[in-house]
């Protein structure tokens, strides 16, 4: 998963630049952010007249989905103390959130596993977009060799590894729909919340006792 | 945003900063003790999957067939159990490909 991640985040890099960040505002923005979707995102509003505060609270809708998968990850991380849960959740990203998901089907999780799996993530990430931003003015346009896709099909393969059967097919058409209906009519980043949850209800609605 | 000073830029990423890590403490925060089963549960799961797959769907499906049929590939690929990276190559290369040619 770090390896697959550090091209994406050269690439942010890469990106950046050439959308008039500089190499050191790139590598201060993926250490302290730290979330791709909004990273991404923020570089599209860069180039619009947008309001600070309102790319503040863009950069803030993009996150609520932190909040959900914080509140899922908590069921696996009640013995860890408060202080400790907190520090750790700051490397919450949605690649550590499916490994350490992923373990907690079989094993308990620990706070030495969480920070394994997680912290190595950040330098990985940080790293690479000062890495991609410093080659950035080599590159060229990343959009005629694809490049700009890498992001498109890393979620399709995240996303296929959480195939559970035909309800995860109605939840994922849901969420399409609706993050498809959202974009064509409201600005900014609205259409990843009403994907997610319409994806959630639709999750709510289709449950069954035995399950 | 590039075009503010040097504190100012580091300011406003500082804001965005903790503004995405209280959305990574508030589920823990706010939901302690609560326990979480049943329909309930069964939202939470669907969560990741349904919000990836939100953040994509217009990149997939309102660029052009080239972008559509570059997201199948990648799919096929990844449920054919490829490594992360094959997937995202494959994705990659046929998105290049397929613009080329539609």
């Amino acid at each position: 998963m770090m390896l697959a991640y550090a091209p994406i985040s050269a690439l942010w890099g890469a990106l950046a630049v050439t959308k008039g960040f500089t190499p050191f505002e790139a590598l201060s923005m993926s250490a302290i952010i730290y979330s791709g979707t909004a990273q991404f995102v923020l570089l599209d509003l860069n180039a619009t007249s947008m309001p600070i505060f309102m790319m503040v609270l863009t950069v803030a809708v993009l996150g609520l989905r932190h909040v959900l998968m914080s509140a899922s990850v908590s069921r696996h991380i009640k013995g860890f103390s408060k202080f400790k849960a907190s520090g750790l959740l700051f490397w919450l990203t949605d690649e550590a959130w499916a490994i350490v998901e992923a373990r907690a089907q079989k094993n308990a999780i620990t706070p030495a596993y969480f920070f394994g799996a997680a912290m190595p993530i950040w330098p990985t990430w940080f790293s690479f977009s000062f890495i991609g931003a410093l080659g950035g003015s080599f590159m060229g346009d990343g959009k005629l060799i694809g490049l700009d896709f890498a992001f498109a099909a890393m979620f399709i393969a995240v996303v296929a590894g959480f195939w559970k059967g035909p309800r995860t097919g109605i939840v994922l058409v849901a969420s399409v729909a609706a993050s498809l209906a959202a974009k064509l009519v409201l600005p900014g980043a609205w259409y990843i919340l009403a994907g997610g949850i319409a994806g959630m209800a639709i999750a709510a609605a289709t449950w069954r006792e035995e399950a | 945003m590039t075009t503010l000073d040097a504190p100012m830029f580091l300011l406003v990423v500082v804001v965005m900063g903790l503004a995405t890590y209280a959305t990574r403490l508030a589920g823990y925060w706010l939901l302690q003790g609560v326990e979480i089963k049943g329909r309930a549960k069964a939202a939470l799961d669907a969560v990741p999957a349904a919000v990836l797959t939100a953040v994509i769907a217009p990149a997939v499906f309102l660029q052009g067939p080239a972008e559509m049929i570059a997201g199948a590939i990648a799919l096929a690929v990844a449920l054919l159990r490829a490594p992360l990276l094959v997937t995202i190559a494959m994705g990659v290369a046929s998105a290049a490909l397929l613009r080329q040619v539609m």
